[in-house]
């Protein structure tokens, strides 16, 4: 394990956290019924503390790097840092970096859609976490794997919650059944790219896949859905290429500390 | 010089700012104290990833640390071994239920990722354990929200983690 790999992997669990934070945050006020709107930010908020932790301990490998090792991984460092003359900080990662050196999974930016949006994805995202963090967990990086140990105790959560509603929107009504089916179509074609590898991973992705799809039919028996047979699949998110939602949610996220940098209160 | 145990029996000052009935050391979050010359060196541990309480939580601390005299003290965060409610303490687990929260039920019972598995959690106004989940998450990530089918109060859980 090279410590180049170790921090770009770092960085994509870090983003892949955060976006989604992001993402489900934006259900602040707006959940179908109080309850679940506070779920579904529980939930974020989570995730939020477990991109503080990776990007934290990102930041922390980055300043004690050698120059070369500077180097190798300066292609993710934030332009306007540079001119801060400080240490690098967690949120100078989260706040300031651009578009294409960010490296989370398509399916974390995607537009918050509709309920049985939010829910399956949440579902698909959380069945992946749950299985990542438990091989995660025998990192030989210390602090990943401790990170790992800590997060996946609320993954459970999150995933119970998640496939719950997975069973109550398939197998609830007739509007209900044919939304999540249509959200099925729209997504599946972004379940894939968790399973592709990237150079950086340190966790052999492809073997998670079994255990990932077997969850997924067991849920989807319980809610009347069918595993989709298309087998084509969006990538591109792990190697900086996003969709042309990605901009949008990052301009949103970032415009504070970009506007007025460093900006604390 | 204040000896450690000075230091443990301090901490009981300091409560968690969203759960005021508790210390620090009821929480469990606690992990070590050590003292080296007028040093003193506190490890504690989150109880979830995002408590927006761990940063409040490390300044009370310090701050009572201050108050006592003690200016040379450093706080760590260490995420492994994962905190568990089963470090909270018994005495903890009472004041929780006097403060109207129910305590956590022991981690073996229910901590898993299944679906549509019921938990008895027992009422702390009427003790009475007809009770039905509302919502998995409440107004804190460390609770859940329930409510009494007998005395039809609705409570929080902290739930077993």
């Amino acid at each position: 394990m090279s410590t180049t790999q170790l921090f770009s992997y770092t960085l994509h669990l870090a983003d892949n956290a955060l976006i989604l934070a992001q993402r489900n945050a934006e259900w602040t006020g707006h959940g179908p019924v109080l309850e679940q709107d506070i779920a579904i930010t529980n939930i974020s908020l989570d995730l939020l503390g477990q991109a503080r932790n990776f990007y934290q301990h990102a930041a922390s490998l980055y300043n004690n790097f050698n120059e070369e090792e500077k180097d190798a991984v300066d292609k993710f460092i934030p332009r306007l840092w540079k001119e801060y003359n400080r240490e690098l900080q967690e949120d100078d990662l989260a706040f300031l970096r651009d578009e294409h050196q960010c490296l989370n999974l398509l399916i974390t930016e995607l537009p918050k859609g509709d309920w049985a949006h939010s829910i399956l994805r949440q579902f698909f995202f959380s069945s992946f976490q749950f299985y990542l963090y438990q091989q995660l967990q025998n990192s030989t990086d210390a602090q990943l794997a401790a990170i790992a140990e800590k997060s996946i105790k609320e993954v459970n959560y999150h995933l119970r919650w998640s496939s719950e509603w997975v069973v109550r929107l398939g197998d609830g009504t007739e509007e209900s059944n044919q939304r999540i089916k249509n959200e099925l179509a729209d997504l599946w074609m972004f379940t894939g790219e968790m399973f592709i590898p990237a150079p950086y991973e340190l966790v052999d992705v492809v073997s998670l896949k079994t255990d990932w799809i077997k969850k997924i039919e067991t849920v989807f028996a319980e809610a009347t859905l069918e595993v989709p047979k298309q087998s084509w699949m969006q990538n591109g998110g792990k190697e900086g290429k996003h969709t042309e939602h990605m901009g949008y949610l990052l301009a949103e996220m970032q415009y504070l500390q970009r506007t007025y940098p460093n900006v604390t209160w | 010089m204040i000896s450690e145990k000075d230091i443990w029996q301090l901490l009981e000052e300091v409560k968690d700012p969203e759960v005021p009935v508790l210390s620090v050391i009821d929480l469990g979050i606690v992990r070590s104290v050590k003292t080296d010359d007028d040093k003193i060196d506190i490890i504690i541990t989150p109880t979830y990833s995002g408590c927006p309480a761990m940063d409040v939580i490390s300044m009370d601390i310090r701050l009572k640390l201050i108050e006592k005299g003690f200016r040379n003290v450093s706080i760590q965060h260490q995420l492994s071994p994962a905190w568990t409610t089963d470090w909270m303490s018994e005495g903890g687990k009472q004041k929780l239920k006097a403060y109207g929260i129910a305590p956590p039920n022991p981690k073996q019972q229910f901590c898993k990722e299944e679906m549509f598995r019921q938990e008895a959690v027992q009422c702390p106004r009427c003790n009475s354990y007809h009770t039905e989940l509302i919502s998995q998450f409440g107004s804190t990530a460390c609770k859940a929200m329930y409510r009494c089918l007998d005395c039809k109060e609705a409570f929080d859980y902290f739930k077993c983690h």
